[in-house]
């Protein structure tokens, strides 16, 4: 039969939660690498058993770690990541040139077809890759030094490469976002990029047709057809046909204009999950309720799913890699608060229960699906 | 031999449960003794000096003999205290935070 692992990261460790097919009853193993912050980790889809974690901390920096068993053992991979060449500087939040520095790994995106193949996105905003399970760390520098690198600026939680897509029809395209320079195409396994934020609307940006500046949540594709995108942008929801060269607005009728999480139903390509939250300021659920929505004809209409999900007095938040789905025919949908809790619905967002009610913060949230 | 205290979160990184002895004699600085630590301890590289600069992380000190060494040039001679092992090198994680 096959099980199911939600890889929990935190600001105190990680956490592995794993149940059977049903995923009524669970097993909590963690905190691993207590203590420190795990912003992300993430199983490879080529090998179950592989797992790659970015663990890091203000004190000690960033770490590596990897596991070939499933997250019974970890050892320690390569943790430097060195930008290639002369950094040269990006724009500071006050307009002024700054120096290009490495502050920590963001998401780590494995390889669909290799295990020992592996991408970190990076604040300072910036794209690696290892080849060799961890142990050394080569920038795609075209990414860096696109000709819009030296305008682009931090958003409020850094400037931070949050999201990694691969196109599973082409192994040499790939999709980044960035806080706040927007979303990036490479169609040549990296070494060029484009920017992706034609349609993109942000306030106070004068320019309505502006290549970069763009605060991107998070994007997500379903891997049947990976020409459609969608986003959850620090406004609006979006969506794309032809691999981001333009953008409509899908947020129809969702109760608000901003979010962080996204996610795409496992089978159903047009079945897309965000979970809103009351404006840039607030930053918690509109009305004190916890509801995921979903649409199920790619946008536009919406609709809550509250079932099991407190629907007074919640005032958490959702950040943008806490939100995943798994692959069993009925799709299970996860997410993760920074009040400690990991909901999960195994009817396609139906019906939801907690998983755990106390972890730390957290920061991410991943699902593998083990046959 | 130099010895040498790291703090919790290295410890646990180093698989080391106590003190640290290094096999280091005569006139030992404090860059012999990181290089030493990165050398029997692979997941210490970047952790106490930064990967670019090789530059002090900002929130990681070193004391011996109750005196901060922080701002020492790194090649400087380690106190004599510390050169006889009577007493250990201190590396700390400031104070701050959560």
């Amino acid at each position: 039969m096959s099980k199911v692992r939600v890889l929990a990261g935190t600001r105190k460790g990680a956490f592995l939660l794993e149940s059977d097919g049903k995923r009524k009853t669970w097993t909590v193993s963690g905190p691993h690498f207590a203590g420190w912050e795990v912003y992300h980790l993430k199983g490879s889809p080529a090998d179950p058993s592989r797992i790659y974690v970015s663990q890091s901390s203000g004190w000690f920096g960033q770490q590596i770690q990897r596991s070939s068993d499933g997250g019974k053992t970890w050892e320690a991979a390569g943790n430097a990541f060195v930008y290639e060449g002369t950094p040269g500087t990006h724009q500071w939040y006050d307009g002024t040139p700054h120096p290009w520095e490495f502050k920590r790994v963001w998401h780590l995106e494995p390889s669909l077809t290799d295990p020992d193949t592996v991408y970190a996105g990076v604040e300072d905003a910036a794209l690696f890759r290892s080849t060799d399970s961890g142990a050394s760390w080569q920038e795609l520098s075209g990414l860096r030094n696109h000709s819009t690198g030296s305008r682009w600026q931090p958003g409020a939680g850094g400037m931070c490469l949050h999201t990694v897509l691969q196109d599973p029809s082409d192994a040499n395209r790939l999709y980044v976002a960035i806080s706040a320079a927007g979303a990036f195409r490479t169609d040549d396994g990296g070494a060029s990029w484009t920017p992706i934020n034609r349609g993109l609307r942000s306030e106070y940006i004068p320019d309505p047709n502006a290549e970069i500046g763009h605060c991107v949540h998070r994007i997500a594709l379903h891997p049947a057809r990976p020409d459609v995108l969608f986003m959850q942008k620090h406004w609006d929801v979006m969506r794309s046909e032809d691999r981001g060269a333009n953008w409509t607005e899908v947020s129809g009728n969702l109760p608000t204009d901003f979010g962080f999480a996204m996610a795409v139903h496992a089978h159903q390509p047009d079945t897309v999950y965000v979970l809103p939250i009351k404006s840039d300021s607030e930053h918690f659920p509109p009305d004190g309720k916890l509801r995921v929505y979903r649409t199920r004809s790619g946008g536009n209409e919406w609709e809550p799913l509250t079932a099991g999900l407190p629907q007074q007095d919640c005032y958490v938040n959702v950040l943008r890699g806490a939100m995943a789905v798994d692959a069993l025919d009925s799709c299970g949908v996860y997410f993760g608060t920074t009040g400690g809790q990991v909901y999960a619905s195994a009817d396609s967002g139906d019906t939801w229960a907690p998983i755990v009610r106390d972890l730390p913060a957290v920061l991410s949230v991943e699902v593998q699906t083990i046959p | 031999m130099i010895r040498v205290v790291l703090p919790y979160h290295l410890r646990t990184l180093a698989g080391v449960a106590d003190e640290v002895e290094l096999p280091l004699d005569g006139a030992v600085t404090l860059r012999a003794v990181l290089d030493a630590l990165e050398t029997r301890y692979p997941p210490l590289v970047g952790t106490l000096r930064d990967h670019s600069t090789g530059r002090r992380r900002p929130f990681i000190r070193f004391f011996a003999c109750q005196q901060d060494l922080s701002h020492d040039p790194l090649d400087a001679l380690l106190p004599l205290p510390v050169l006889t092992a009577a007493e250990p090198l201190l590396i700390i994680g400031a104070i701050a935070g959560g």
